[in-house]
């Protein structure tokens, strides 16, 4: 196999990352929001998968089921059943319209494009691409967090930039495995407390509208 | 000399298959919805039919409602045979590029709109308000694929993009990926199919083209439909031909590479068709107001082919 199509092929599957990061920009209902999150994790399962076989890195092989099975199964399944028992399963609230939170979007794909590549001069071809990439689905992750006003919503947003961590981790050499671990399971700790958080913060406003909440601390009168 | 014959058989091509192409799709959608579903060679009758009726023309249309059918079915059958469909070796594959392709959907579909506003029914001019809003999100969409195409390939005649791709000279591009996904979704757009619009609709709230053919009958409403079905073969051949060239006979090519061609090409339009028919059948028509969302989506896609490309040439 050459290197290439090897190279092309990590390209591939990190672009697949990035669009299921717009995709996600895209969506206007709960449940596809999170089905979209699990498609945009097992991208990434595949992308870690691939850079293992060709940086001959076996652990990476632990990364990416780490990522199929705790973040292509377990949050999408465990947020699933939040929003069911939560009973919030309508359209997401948007604090911009779509067409203009897409554009922001490529913007911010843009801007990392042109932040990445002049930085990292000296590194590998797959390496400036895939940081490049992965910055992109980070800043992705922080724009769905600003622009959603549902707080379900802005914790997917949350770990869509956390995607983005893990794939510049993977394709960058020499990363630790214990890093990808904690960080894996940090993540999994995060979501829990975000579901106690969902359900308190439910209890006391009625509501999961992050709007709602600004009054209560004295933004607005 | 065979360049021409090559030509007089694709304008002969386009023309002689689209109405089975049609039919196919929706004799799919027919299964798939449990139904038993017409003849794929219906539409060929249907046509037949129309031909043979008088045409029913109403006392306000003025000449353009009479010139539109012939006019939308020249550009559209001329903007066909200059699309490769089995080999690039064609009279007219110098002579226009993916600009004129654009530019000829662009007269066929303003001339469609004026019809439709020069009836005065108000069908006619919501349809044409909007067909009009479509294009203006659609067009651009469908130029940024082109140009990141060019960017690749270095020029814009889509019979040299083919060579190029052929030559090996790309490996697997994300930039063609991604304008594969927005010329996808300019063609549905262009072709109103579902979600942007319902072909097989009559009920009025909901239709764009069928809104702004409301007034025709007879042979012109024939060319209408035909230009509809000759425009659903263009778009397959373009993107059968752009992104999965394999099978397409090139200029020396003998004979034999040419009936290939036609065979890689019949297969790949039966591909499209019935992914087309299985596609429509699993979504629902989205309302016009969100439109803005899908049309926009294929120009970022096409933005991003683009700056992708910008990506793998510095790198």
């Amino acid at each position: 196999m050459g290197a290439q199509l090897s190279y092309d092929i990590a390209h591939l599957i990190g672009a697949t990352v990035l669009m299921a990061g717009f995709s996600l920009l895209y969506q206007r209902r709960l449940f596809a929001v999170l089905n979209t999150f699990a498609f945009q994790a097992l991208a990434l399962a595949a992308a870690a998968a691939w850079q293992a076989h060709i940086q001959h890195a076996p652990h990476l092989y632990v990364t990416a089921a780490i990522a199929l099975i705790f973040k292509a199964v377990i949050v999408p399944i465990a947020l699933h059943w939040l929003v069911e028992q939560l009973g919030i399963h309508r359209n997401v609230e948007t604090a911009m319209s779509i067409g203009w939170t897409m554009m922001a979007g490529v913007a911010l794909v843009a801007l990392s494009i042109l932040l990445v590549l002049p930085v990292t001069a000296n590194a590998t071809a797959l390496t400036r691409e895939s940081l490049a990439l992965a910055m992109s689905v980070v800043l992705l992750g922080l724009l769905m967090m600003i622009t959603r006003r549902n707080a379900v919503t802005q914790v997917v947003g949350f770990m869509a930039l956390e995607n983005g961590l893990i794939l510049a981790a993977v394709s960058a050499k020499g990363m630790p495995l214990v890093v990808e671990i904690s960080v894996a399971f940090s993540v999994l700790v995060a979501m829990t407390l975000f579901g106690i958080f969902f359900f308190r913060i439910r209890e006391r406003f009625d509501t999961l509208d992050l709007a709602d909440l600004e009054t209560h601390r004295g933004d607005r009168q | 000399m065979s360049a021409v014959l090559w030509q007089v058989l694709q304008i002969v091509l386009v023309i002689g298959i689209s109405p089975l192409i049609t039919g196919w799709v929706r004799l799919v959608k027919s299964r798939l919805n449990g139904r038993i579903g017409a003849s794929p060679f219906q539409p060929y009758r249907d046509v037949y039919r129309l031909l043979q009726k008088e045409a029913v023309v109403a006392h306000s249309a003025s000449w353009v409602f009479r010139a539109a059918p012939y006019v939308t079915f020249g550009s559209v059958w001329l903007a066909a045979s200059i699309v490769p469909a089995f080999t690039t070796n064609l009279f007219l594959a110098q002579a226009a590029d993916l600009i004129a392709l654009v530019a000829l959907l662009g007269v066929a579909r303003f001339w469609t709109a004026l019809a439709g506003m020069d009836i005065g029914t108000s069908f006619g001019g919501l349809g044409a308000s909007r067909e009009m809003m479509i294009a203006s999100l659609a067009e651009p969409a469908m130029l940024m694929v082109t140009f990141s195409l060019s960017l690749i390939s270095g020029t814009t005649a889509p019979a040299q993009i083919i060579a190029f791709i052929l030559s090996g000279g790309v490996g697997i591009e994300v930039s063609l990926g991604l304008a594969l996904a927005a010329l996808v979704m300019v063609a549905i757009a262009e072709n109103g199919r579902i979600p942007i619009d319902n072909p097989a609709t009559h009920l009025e709230l909901t239709m764009v083209h069928e809104a702004m053919v409301l007034e025709y009958s007879g042979r012109h409403l024939a060319l209408m439909e035909g230009a509809g079905m000759v425009r659903l073969t263009l778009f397959m051949a373009l993107i059968g031909g752009l992104f999965a060239p394999w099978g397409m006979a090139q200029p020396g090519d003998g004979a034999l590479a040419v009936l290939v061609g036609l065979g890689a090409f019949l297969a790949k339009c039966f591909i499209l068709a019935t992914a087309l028919g299985v596609f429509e059948t699993s979504i629902a028509k989205m309302r016009v107001f969100r439109y803005a969302d899908f049309l926009g989506g294929a120009l970022l896609l096409g933005l991003l082919a683009t700056i992708f490309l910008y990506v793998s040439e510095a790198v």
